[in-house]
């Protein structure tokens, strides 16, 4: 690969410097704030490999979320700081037994079966961790202190910095983005891609089809496990209604907002998401129209999708596809 | 356990899914024709509460205020259609969702600033406040077996139409073919509309007979509207039939959740979902109109 | 494709201004200009199913600031609103918008038991003060109980405790239980169970409703076979609305009593005379014969233009308690410990009666016992004096 210094590659350079130097000139409100957008960017990219790349539109990822989040704060003890190893890698372990599970039955169906199952399977979740008292029940759980990452006593990383979380998630966004980036460019990957456009022939041409959805939607379901993962450690407080459908929507909203099929384009609906809920909820902005921020955020979700179906990507991008 | 009790939680779960049919037919209607999800179904069933609480009051009767709210639902779903809905017919399931997301944001947010966020109940009228004894000290309302027979009527209603009318033989043929039907002089678009505001109002039907039972207030549409899908889902999507049958299971499942297994019975509705998908992945019933 | 372009230009320049103007904290700051005003972060419910109760709360916090002239300990107090949607995954997102973003120096939150659990778990890291002006569940000044976390309502359990023996007192020795399958429905259960164990009632069946279900035939048709002598339960809001037609419909009402804690609140206008008669216990109530409480019933009704409820009380009484701490140490915010020390020490003079403060920083005061009578919860007696929180887990006591 050669890269050209063009423009695009330029500004792609410099912002990327910027966000990797953030927390040395932001507070920490921001920082953490950016933090909560890198898990969300995440969160979006597992849910586009999905939507975008394999067509398969699911209103349930937040289970995987949820799952995760749970195993991090129920491998935690209340007294001493958790193995990071130990709970992370039990946490994704445990979201990909859930995708087995529930992707062999789920992908016996297909479009709106599809949405609705997963819909069904996620508030299951939901409902377990709700109904008993494993996690708390409605009141939800902590982790008091944040996972430890140790090997053999010593500290790598200190995670109770928020700078340093900030930049171990931005490390760990980057990393996805390139094994994301490296698997769709594969053999594999193409494979994904025949199946989006044209199952019938996929399959005739010898392709296992249902193989490829499965592992698709396991590798999915457990990088939507390592975001919930950090997004329960950041703040240490993870409740039921990290598995609602309105987290699985949401998510959604942030696939569409940055155009399907684009990685860096989750990345970036994430950010745009999230920066808009903060400043319409903003009431030293917008005084006290903002208590009706949900009326805003109705009417700009109906604008995007009616107006924007390839995102605000589609919509920047000069001359775009059509 | 005595024989009258489960006989008694049979009729209560009857009852109830019959309630929750009444929801799920429009949005499974709606879908079966024009192939859309409407995540926002649920909040037509409580703007329709919230019409027979006000309209109630204003016509001074309940009957007059449901007769008036039914006619505005119709306008409303028509409004609804050609602004929004119309647009998204050959569009992608995941922009419909996306969509119907953002309108239960607006509806809720235009609820609070139109009715406030209050509980307001709906007083039964006169000629229904009556009840019958069952046992020495249990009754059983008038007013639920009225909903029920409402329940029962539109069923019956909404498989004739559909099967045995000329509006019937429309929507069948445009849900099969739309284009070609159009070929034939059939105007689709307004057929369409017909069916995408009978669809808004069957759920606010359902809120304005069930809101003397369940009163109107804030969000009472998202929890009614996860149990509709779960119902379409498991009956066949599409499907009159299969929805009458989905919500009795679902009306089943849930009441003798709550009796038997009460720790899980907040799980026992997609238990039994998972189970009939496993078995069938298409649902109970295929669609009946193709 | 001209248009386009300029409309793409227009996007981008319209969304940078806004965004550099909600974000200015991103860039470095120069200067610091110090406010001598006292921040205070409403972290409430302004949306959603509990928008009246957060508003009730906001309104409480507000007269007593206003009976003052706008100022507590002398500084003016200026008022923060974040609304918490009810929502407890933007739990700590939202209570950090007002710990780092505005930095405010009370944060006062919220209704909803989960919301509330996401707030403690920043506000006891942070030590910022925290008083909580609604959420009942236990934890918040039991196992998780922080010198600067404060609650001026309940716990599900003290208000409910008291019941139990008063029903006993009727010659009514089974009971059962039914409640919503959730934190506050279990924690108000466990007090029940205690108040009406102890005295020597019996509780021969618990039945519970899957969170949010409303659908309550089937609890009801069990009720009626297993004919208790009375039954209790747990619901509020729009549930306990329903709970209540629906007993009544059932034919239950007049045959086996009904008690509870907070179910006959803020519905009585939506249930009629189905609620008639049905006795409860609470912090609060209708026709108390306390001075303050009619000053304050006049007061809530000419500014606000409504009738205050417990919501309202509930308010006033976070802005007494801070108030208290303010004027301990004249105004100097900074005085963190002083200010909790006064807190602690407190003794308000509320309108639902004078209470006092818990080591574990949860009111110990008198609960009622309520009769519906009419469109009032009126107040029939005190069922318990002066009742603490057991704080159980509470290293403060």
């Amino acid at each position: 690969m050669n890269f050209k210094i063009t423009t695009r590659n330029l500004l792609v350079a410099v912002l990327l410097l910027m966000l990797c130097a953030l927390p040395l000139f932001a507070e920490k409100f921001y920082v953490q704030l950016f933090s909560k957008i890198l898990i969300m960017g995440i969160f979006a990219m597992s849910l586009d490999l999905l939507v975008g790349y394999v067509g398969l539109v699911s209103l349930g990822h937040a289970a995987f979320f949820g799952l995760a989040g749970y195993c991090a704060a129920l491998l935690s003890p209340q007294y001493e700081a958790g193995n990071f190893f130990v709970s992370f890698s039990a946490a994704i372990s445990i979201c990909i037994l859930f995708a087995l599970l529930t992707g062999v039955l789920a992908l016996r169906t297909k479009s709106f079966y599809f949405i609705m199952v997963t819909l069904a399977f996620a508030q299951m979740i939901f409902f377990i961790f709700h109904d008993t008292k494993i996690g708390g029940g409605g009141d939800g759980i902590y982790i008091y202190q944040k996972p430890l990452l140790a090997i053999s006593g010593i500290t790598l990383l200190e995670l109770e910095n928020f700078k340093t979380f900030y930049w171990f998630t931005f490390g760990w966004l980057i990393a996805i983005y390139a094994f994301l980036r490296i698997l769709l460019q594969s053999h594999y990957g193409h494979a994904l891609g025949g199946i989006k456009v044209n199952e019938h022939r996929m399959r005739a041409l010898g392709y296992p089809v249902f193989w490829y959805k499965l592992s698709a939607y396991v590798i999915a379901g457990s990088i939507g496990g390592i975001a919930g993962y950090f997004n329960a450690i950041q703040f240490g407080f993870v409740n039921p209604e990290n598995i609602s459908w309105h987290t699985s929507a949401n998510v959604l909203m942030m696939v569409i907002l940055g155009g399907m099929g684009s990685l860096h384009g989750a990345v970036f609906g994430a950010s745009v998401f999230i920066l808009l809920q903060e400043l319409i909820s903003n009431e030293s902005m917008l005084g006290s129209f903002a208590s009706h921020w949900s009326l805003m955020m109705g009417f700009f979700i109906v604008a995007v999708s009616l107006f924007l179906p390839n995102g605000l990507t589609g919509l920047f991008s000069r001359g775009s596809k059509k | 356990m005595e024989i009258n009790s489960i006989l008694i939680q049979l009729l209560n779960g009857i009852q109830y899914g019959l309630l929750l049919f009444l929801v799920a037919a429009g949005l499974t209607l709606v879908f079966g024709i024009m192939g859309v999800i409407n995540l926002a179904h649920g909040s037509f069933y409580m703007i329709g509460a919230y019409l027979a609480w006000s309209l109630a009051e204003l016509a001074g009767s309940f009957w007059v205020g449901i007769a008036i709210g039914i006619v505005l639902t119709i306008i409303l779903g028509m409004v609804l259609e050609v602004v929004f809905f119309k647009h998204l017919y050959r569009r992608d399931h995941l922009y419909q969702v996306l969509m119907t997301y953002g309108l239960i944001l607006i509806f809720e947010d235009l609820r609070s600033v139109l009715w406030g966020n209050d509980i307001h109940g709906v007083v039964i009228p006169e000629l229904l406040n009556s009840s019958i004894q069952l046992t020495e000290n249990l009754t059983y309302p008038m007013y639920r077996f009225f909903v029920s027979a409402v329940c029962i009527a539109i069923a019956i209603g909404l498989y004739l139409t559909i099967q045995r009318t000329r509006l019937g033989m429309i929507i069948r043929a445009g849900a099969t073919n739309s284009e070609m039907t159009q070929v034939l002089g059939v105007n689709i678009k307004l057929i369409h509309a017909v069916v995408f505001s009978i669809g808004v109002s069957l759920a606010a039907i359902a809120g304005m007979v069930a809101s003397p039972i369940s009163s109107a207030y804030p969000n009472m549409g998202t929890q009614v509207l996860i149990t509709c899908f779960v119902i379409v889902v498991i009956g066949g999507i599409g499907s009159v039939w299969g929805a009458l049958a989905g919500a009795l299971l679902i009306g089943l499942a849930d009441t003798f959740g709550n009796v038997f297994a009460p720790e899980y019975s907040g799980l026992s509705v997609f238990i039994l979902m998972s189970i009939i998908l496993i078995w069938r992945p298409e649902g109970l019933f295929k669609r009946s109109y193709k | 494709m001209d248009y386009s372009n300029k409309r793409r230009q227009f996007i981008k320049g319209s969304a940078l201004t806004i965004a550099s103007g909600a974000f200015s904290g991103l860039l470095p700051r120069f200067g610091n200009a110090q406010s001598s005003k006292i921040k205070v972060g409403f972290m409430l419910p302004y949306s959603g199913t509990y928008a009246n109760l957060g508003v009730g709360i906001e309104n409480g916090f507000r007269l007593f600031v206003q009976e003052k002239g706008g100022k507590l300990a002398g500084r003016e107090i200026e008022f923060i609103r974040v609304d918490d949607e009810s929502d407890p995954s933007k739990a700590t997102d939202n209570a950090n918008k007002l710990i780092l973003r505005d930095k405010v120096d009370l944060i006062v939150g919220t209704v909803h038991s989960g919301v509330a659990m996401g707030m403690v778990k920043l506000t006891r890291e942070a030590g910022i003060l925290h008083i909580i002006p609604n959420a009942g569940a236990a934890a918040a000044t039991g196992a998780l109980c922080s010198p600067n976390i404060f609650r001026t309502s309940f716990t599900n359990w003290q208000a409910i405790y008291p019941l139990g023996k008063h029903i006993y007192s009727k010659g009514q020795k089974t009971a059962v239980w039914v409640t919503w399958k959730y934190g506050a429905g279990d924690e108000a259960g466990e007090g029940f169970k205690e108040g009406y164990i102890s005295v020597g009632g019996k509780v021969i069946k618990e039945l519970a409703i899957p969170f949010p279900s409303m659908e309550f035939q089937s609890v009801l048709t069990e009720i009626a076979f297993l004919k208790p002598d009375a039954v209790a339960c747990f619901f509020a809001g729009a549930a306990g609305a329903k709970f209540i037609k629906d007993y009544a419909a059932a034919g239950l009402k007049g045959k086996i009593p009904l008690y509870s804690s907070f179910l006959t609140d803020g519905v009585l206008d939506a249930v009629g005379t189905d609620a008639e008669g049905i006795e409860s216990t609470a912090h609060y109530g209708d026709s108390l014969q306390i001075k303050k409480d009619k000053e304050f019933r006049i007061a809530y009704a000419k500014a606000f233009k409504m009738q205050p409820d417990a919501f309202g009380v509930q308010g006033y009484d976070s802005a007494q308690l801070f108030a208290i701490g303010l004027d301990a140490v004249k105004g100097d915010i900074s005085n963190k410990a002083g200010m909790i020390v006064a807190m602690e020490n407190a003794k308000i003079d509320s309108p639902r009666g004078v209470w006092t403060m818990s080591k574990a920083h949860n009111p110990v005061q008198d609960i009622y016992l309520r009769r519906v009578v009419g469109k009032e919860n009126k107040v029939i007696g005190i069922a318990h004096k002066a009742l603490a929180d057991h704080a159980r887990g509470c290293k403060m006591t």
